[in-house]
């Protein structure tokens, strides 16, 4: 049957899963070589990893894979706490911000932070964002209305509480609390907004609306979201960092680790088959 | 990156393994109907045997109601998982070859139609034989094609894909020769455009194999195969000249 023999030979098939084009976005912050250490212990191991203006990167992997270590780095939250220290490099805009003589408050007010558990101060709900806008700034008070006002809008939250700006930031529910976190940091005006597990504790309407936020809020500003739920990261992230044992196993476009990673540790670990 | 899915861990929640174990024995199941009923119907057409016939028509209805119920599994199994990476790409390939094995069945069902149009006409021997062998073919790649897809062997998926030219090869010399005897005695025109419609169905099913191939290959490497798949389809350029051919 030589007509079997004649078609033997085709040419082997193209792909079509190309990697995203990262080459068209702006890189907000690179972290180069970091290692950090709680005491003598090593909790983050060489990591190299570059992070794009205006997009939103999520970091995943299993409890104390060093995925909210690497989070506390970025705004130099472990400065708070004795025995950590760092190596390497996170340069954000140019500038390495584990310098020592990097200013903390305004490296924080640069990268904003937004906790698992939604935190408000025992006070309004206006003071709970005009707080932290006069420890930057002083406004007139005009203005800090209008800076207040643009925070709660911001954060999808100005509708709810618009009336009431003068009740307890701790009489709202646990997603309006956590949105009106959200409006502190944004209120501030920073380029970075670091989110660790933000809806963890949140049902799944409030999720949405944080998962909606974070989707419109990556326009004005550059998000890195800690998550423990896979479709969350999923459905929210541009970029994917799968972080293992304090190493960064594998980076890339969400598109791609979550259909066809790499890296088997990777797999395993998104289709629940860890350990 | 080219990984083995069965290379991995089992899930953690293992309830989730045996979801995704029935919709491969469902493929399987599947596969092993659509195969029967292309030899069969082979079979009836070679033997004219009606009754043959008349039973392929009829199983084709359980390959339909297989389809649905691997579909209803499926998208059960991927509201109540959220399946990511491998697992949702054996979802997806499930779902996709269940529907290329539907086809196959409706192809060997329209193959036993016209064994019970074509009743006891009179048929050249060496005809059939063109049939039976391009069958036979068509059988081969299905059945390479589902054992590549049951082992997650890419190479020998691969292997499925590069050989659908050959069948095409297959179709356009029949296509040559049923419309040869046509010029050469109208009277065979009926029968040998049944004939021609059997071939045809039949080279389809070569191509639903070669889709399966692609399927295993995205489940296997992640990877969509986007390659113009390998032709040997002629039959289309072939202009039937009016002057019967010289012998």
């Amino acid at each position: 049957m030589n007509v079997i023999t004649e078609h033997a030979q085709t040419t082997v098939p193209a792909v079509a899963n190309k990697p995203l084009d990262t080459a068209q976005l702006e890189p907000k912050i690179a972290i180069r070589h970091l290692n950090f250490y709680y005491g003598d212990a090593r909790a983050l191991k060489d990591i190299s990893l570059t992070l794009y203006k205006n997009t939103v990167t999520a970091f995943i992997g299993p409890s104390g894979c060093g995925k909210s270590t690497l989070l506390r780095v970025l705004n130099r939250m472990y400065d708070l706490y004795p025995n950590q220290h760092s190596e390497g490099e996170v340069i954000f805009d140019g500038d390495n911000i584990l310098a020592p003589k990097q200013d903390l408050n305004l490296l924080r007010a640069r990268i904003g932070m937004v906790f698992q558990k939604p935190t408000p101060f025992p006070m309004s709900i206006f003071e709970n964002i005009a707080f932290g806008v006069r420890l930057y700034e002083k406004l007139p008070n005009s203005e800090l209305e209008y800076r207040v006002e643009h925070a709660l809008r911001r954060a999808a939250l100005w509708d709810e509480v618009k009336d009431k700006l003068k009740a307890n930031g701790l009489s709202l529910s646990g997603g309006q609390q956590q949105r009106l976190c959200i409006a502190r940091t944004v209120a501030v005006k920073p380029e970075v907004i670091l989110f660790d597990e933000p809806c963890s504790a949140l049902d799944p309407i409030s999720t949405a609306k944080i998962e909606e936020l974070i989707d419109e809020l990556k326009a004005d500003y550059t998000i890195i979201i800690v998550t423990h739920n896979m479709q969350q990261a999923a459905r929210v992230s541009d970029f994917t960092a799968f972080m293992y044992l304090g190493q960064l196993v594998e980076s890339g476009s969400t598109q791609k680790i979550f259909t066809s990673p790499g890296d088997q540790r990777t797999q395993d670990y998104i289709t629940g088959r860890f350990g | 990156m080219i990984q083995d899915p069965n290379a991995g861990h089992a899930h953690t929640v293992a309830s989730f393994d045996t979801d995704l174990k029935v919709l491969d024995d469902m493929v399987a199941d599947m596969g092993t109907r659509a195969g029967r009923a292309l030899t069969e119907a082979t079979r009836a057409l070679m033997d004219r045997d009606i009754q043959l016939a008349q039973q392929v028509i009829a199983s084709d209805r359980s390959l339909d109601l297989l389809q649905h119920e691997l579909e209803e599994k499926a998208v059960a199994t991927i509201a109540r998982r959220q399946p990511m990476a491998v697992d949702l790409r054996e979802i997806v390939s499930a779902m996709r070859i269940a529907g290329d094995l539907e086809r196959v069945g409706d192809l060997a069902k329209n193959v036993a139609k016209r064994v019970v149009a074509i009743g006891e006409q009179p048929s050249p021997l060496n005809l059939a034989t063109g049939l039976s062998t391009l069958s036979e073919r068509v059988n081969q790649q299905l059945t390479a094609v589902l054992k590549a897809y049951a082992a997650r062997n890419d190479k020998a998926a691969l292997e499925v894909w590069r050989a659908d030219g050959a069948i095409d090869g297959l179709f356009t010399s029949l296509f040559r020769e049923l419309l040869t005897y046509m010029m050469e005695d109208p009277r065979s025109i009926g029968y040998c455009t049944h004939l021609l419609f059997c071939a045809k169905n039949l080279e389809r099913v070569g191509d639903h194999a070669t889709n399966i191939a692609e399927t295993a290959h995205y489940v296997i490497t992640g990877e969509a195969l986007i390659a113009e798949r390998p032709k040997g389809d002629e039959s289309s350029a072939i202009e039937p000249s009016l002057r019967p051919p010289q012998t």
